[in-house]
């Protein structure tokens, strides 16, 4: 026997395209009202960031559906599958939320999101994202530059290397798997680099939980996995850390995690990718297409070695 | 409890719906886009899970059978094997076409490559003889030893899946697990009855008769 499972939403239920439009006008209008009066009180009900300013480092490309950015994740703390993470939004609140920026920095601070949009203002960036497992998306992401953020912190002579910590509760989320916190690091460097920002929203609108709610790291020119997720600690520091990938498998997955089509993954070729919503693959690019922005930070490197 | 015939018929028919619901499952949930937002890769995973379960159903029908009694459960047992064939052959044309769109090139390069299609490979192409031997005809022609030795290969065929699905995963094994124990599960289980029928021998009740000896028995080497 056939069982058909009726369709989550009914025809009758969506919404025509222009009242849509015009109720993303409307959010997008009251959104940064709501906001500005949202900031001083630190309460951050607001949904939608109103409007951004462009950026030169955004792509033309046309942006992955909202749909599949926010149903088709890996984000392990909320489950191993691509569908988890939307269906158990549940186990993350995102606010209140302190992000600590700490280590070997003259002004170590803790912060708030909205603090932290107050400091830096938040911009459209439209980014390329590369899996390392072959696909990728395009993503309009909202965020604030990280080189921003450092120098408020006043970086210490000493401080090479960058530190990301993710949120991690035992009592709710994934046990085993990863050697949990999720961390991730980058060199200083690349951490300032214009190109490195942490997103705090997506569509114009708040961060969803699935994608790293309240705020994330966002690296488009190197795998996805380097964008750690529900930061609650950026730290500096002095020796390169040893991140949750590399401990879980060292041999496949190294610091730099760098988008490279010649050198594979040891499992699987990263020559090609699928674009989500395309049918046929395409070439993946070096440093993800953003090669004249960052090539330079990598002059002189055996990038083999250094994967 | 022994189906009639027609029963049987009934129940064969039935057997074979079931074995094409997933696939038809799949082509719905394309054409309605409910596959997630990559459905290349959910219809490539769904052939390869469906070939595997069927492969482990397959081999479940004779211990099936011996701890129930049920010995016309045998009777499905082709049909089983030849879906779980045509799932695996349906999974590499999805590999094929959806995945690879014939870039023959790097599909070469992938089987030598990359240890974990490499074993899904071989372990299709195993099944080919089996698939092809499947006919009652082939059974006489071959004779039932010799085809029961050849459709052995499907021990080692379970195994190739369940390791091309363990080496495809990138950290979370859960799955492969599940499956691969069900399998150590459904291969232990032949071990032992092998176990058994050797002690049964060792305790003489096959012993065959001891020859007459006729003669001088001679020493050829000193204690």
């Amino acid at each position: 026997m056939l069982i058909r499972r009726a369709a989550d939403v009914l025809p009758s239920e969506i919404t025509p395209p222009d009242i849509y439009r015009e109720r993303r006008r409307f959010l997008a209008q009251a959104g940064g009202v709501a906001l500005a009066a949202a900031l001083p009180g630190g309460a951050g009900a607001a949904t939608s960031f109103g409007p951004l300013a462009a950026s030169p480092f955004s792509t033309t490309e046309t942006p992955t559906s909202r749909r599949a950015v926010t149903t088709y994740n890996n984000f392990y703390e909320l489950g191993t599958d691509k569908s988890d993470p939307a269906e158990n939004i549940h186990r993350l609140k995102p606010a209140p939320w302190t992000l600590r920026v700490e280590g070997l920095v003259n002004k170590p601070r803790s912060l708030g999101i909205d603090e932290l949009l107050k400091l830096v203002p938040p911009e459209e960036r439209i980014y390329r994202m590369r899996c390392v497992e072959g696909w990728s998306m395009v993503i309009p992401w909202v965020g604030v530059p990280l080189g921003s953020l450092l120098k408020l912190a006043d970086p210490q002579g000493s401080a090479r290397y960058v530190e990301f910590v993710s949120h991690y509760d035992r009592a709710t989320m994934t046990r085993g798997v990863l050697d949990w916190p999720y961390t991730e690091g980058l060199r200083l460097d690349e951490a300032r680099h214009p190109l490195t920002i942490l997103a705090v929203g997506l569509y114009g609108e708040v961060l969803p939980v699935q994608n790293g709610a309240p705020v994330r790291l966002v690296v488009p020119w190197k795998y996805g996995f380097k964008g750690a997720k529900s930061l609650v600690a950026i730290r500096l520091v002095e020796r390169q850390p040893v991140t949750a990938w590399m401990k879980a498998g060292p041999s496949e997955y190294g610091f730099y995690a760098n988008v490279n089509p010649d050198v594979d993954h040891p499992r699987w070729s990263q020559a090609t990718e699928r674009r989500i919503g395309e049918f046929t693959k395409r070439k993946t690019l070096m440093f993800n297409g953003y090669a004249d922005q960052v090539g330079s930070l990598y002059a002189g490197m055996d990038l083999r070695r250094f994967y | 409890m022994t189906p009639s015939n027609t029963q049987l018929s009934a129940i064969k028919a039935a057997l074979f719906a079931a074995c094409l619901l997933p696939a038809w499952l799949l082509w719905q949930g394309f054409k309605a886009d409910s596959l997630g937002a990559n459905p290349i890769e959910a219809i490539t995973r769904g052939l390869g899970e469906w070939t595997l379960r069927l492969l482990l159903v397959t081999l479940a029908v004779t211990p099936l059978r011996k701890y129930t009694g049920w010995h016309w459960i045998v009777r499905l047992r082709r049909t089983l094997g030849l879906f779980a064939f045509a799932y695996g052959v349906a999974h590499l044309m999805s590999y094929v076409w959806l995945d690879q769109f014939f870039d023959w090139q790097a599909i070469a390069k992938d089987i030598l490559k990359r240890p974990f299609i490499t074993v899904g490979f071989a372990a299709l192409v195993l099944m080919v003889p089996l698939a092809a031997t499947s006919s009652n005809f082939a059974i006489r022609r071959l004779g039932g030893r010799k085809w029961q030795s050849l459709h052995r290969a499907i021990y080692p065929i379970a195994m190739l899946g369940c390791l091309h699905f363990w080496w495809l995963v990138k950290k979370d094994i859960t799955e492969p697990l599940i499956y691969s124990v069900i399998l150590a599960a459904l291969l232990g289980v032949r071990m032992w009855w092998r176990e058994q029928e050797r002690r049964r021998q060792l305790a003489g009740a096959y012993l065959p008769q001891t020859p007459k000896f006729k003669g001088k028995v001679i020493k050829i080497f000193s204690e």
